[in-house]
């Protein structure tokens, strides 16, 4: 039985699109290196700071600004967008080419992630975990071309640590908003104002962690190559000419640190924060009282598988 | 006068960001034990030890946010007091 919608790999219309999907994904990052080459201004030695704001638009109450993370953080989706439609040019019913395999790998793997963490009832819960996976891992792993990386600037971090919240408040006020509010009284009254506070600590600590740990990464590469350079300054300077200046010791031993500090701990740091998403969404939800509400509407009663 | 108070409040910002790193106490001795406790699984039953490693270590990377918390306020302290606060020094000495 043949799938009529196979299409004519070979032909010049698809090779086009595949160069033009690859443009999609490279084109943003050269264009945020060009815009950062530009914008910073020249000085001496290693520069540890924030992110950069490009423009500032006067407001109101306050001045809104569009700073490098912000941007940097559309280029990473943007590339993000045109890697899912490469992996996925050109689909067919039996893989034929690689990066259909590779496609399907990511879907199944995430889906087995969701579906391990979370139990049934948030099976299609899927594409949202990988969507936030994949945006923190290449966003942390940006700055190894030379960028600022959107996950070292709290805002960026915060506010997806708010998006989460959101959602886990959603799902404990499904049991009915006056049990909730009993619940937070549950093993002693006093206990209230902690229990309070406890439910704020945890998108404050999704979002201070992950930010910390990438900002700290970047912070001990820049001081190391800081060191390096006056290291060489002091031990090189009496070569001739133009090698005096050059920091010739600097070349090589921040790289491999960086698999430490970038490579890994972004990775890791992404995984989870996808991980605790899941852990706090999936426990948020209260069983036993949301199905007394539906058994009370005359639903059929949930359950967690 | 100007120079006496910017002396105090840059050593006294270094002082404050030493302090902090105390923190990093904790992370030490929690995650020591954490291997620890992994070291004995795997010496137990040494065919998970891809499991264990893996659970350990994701362990690790959630206990090390107390440590974070720390070098956060100490690389603040270093980085990023001493413009804000001399440009609040001048507004208040003038």
């Amino acid at each position: 039985m043949t799938d009529e919608r196979v299409p004519d790999i070979k032909s010049t219309r698809f090779r086009l699109t595949d160069w033009a999907l690859i443009a999609m994904m490279i084109l943003p990052i050269l264009a945020c290196i060009v815009l950062k080459v530009l914008f910073t201004p020249a000085s001496e030695g290693v520069h540890i700071a924030g992110a950069m704001v490009y423009v500032t638009i006067p407001a109101p109450l306050m001045d809104a600004y569009i700073s490098e993370s912000q941007i940097n953080s559309w280029a990473v989706m943007i590339s993000i967008l045109g890697l899912c439609l490469y992996l996925t040019h050109g689909l067919t019913a039996k893989a034929v080419c690689k990066r259909q395999l590779i496609a399907e790998w990511i879907v199944e793997k995430c889906e087995k992630l969701v579906k391990d963490n979370m139990g049934g009832f948030f099976a299609e819960w899927g594409p949202f975990i990988a969507a936030i996976m994949g945006l923190s891992a290449f966003s942390s792993l940006i700055c190894l071309v030379g960028l600022f990386s959107p996950t070292g600037d709290v805002n960026v971090t915060f506010g997806w640590a708010i998006l989460v919240f959101v959602l886990i408040m959603y799902f404990k006020f499904k049991g009915g908003l006056w049990n909730y509010f009993i619940g937070l009284f549950k093993p002693i009254p006093v206990f209230a104002p902690m229990n309070l506070i406890g439910e704020f600590a945890t998108p404050v600590s999704m979002a201070f962690r992950h930010y910390g740990n990438i900002l700290s990464g970047a912070v001990i590469s820049a001081l190391i190559g800081s060191a390096l350079t006056g290291l060489s300054k002091s031990l090189l300077g009496w070569l001739p000419g133009v090698f005096s200046d050059m920091p010739l010791l600097r070349v090589g031993l921040p790289a491999v640190l960086s698999i430490y500090f970038d490579v890994f701990s972004g990775v890791m740091q992404a995984f989870i924060f996808a991980m605790l998403t899941m852990l706090n969404i999936s426990g948020a939800v209260p069983w036993d009282d949301w199905n007394k509400k539906r058994q009370k509407r005359g639903k059929e009663a949930l359950s967690a598988n | 006068m100007l120079e006496l108070a910017m002396g105090i409040m840059l050593g006294l910002l270094g002082l404050g960001a030493g302090c902090a790193m105390i923190a990093g106490i904790g992370p030490g001795i929690g995650e020591g034990n954490a291997v620890a406790k992994a070291c004995e699984a795997i010496g137990r039953q040494p065919e998970c030890k891809s499991d264990v490693t893996s659970t350990m270590i994701m362990g690790c990377a959630i206990a090390e946010t107390t440590g974070l918390y720390g070098l956060i306020v100490a690389i603040l302290l270093i980085f990023v007091a001493p413009g804000t606060f001399t440009g609040i020094l001048k507004d208040a000495i003038k």
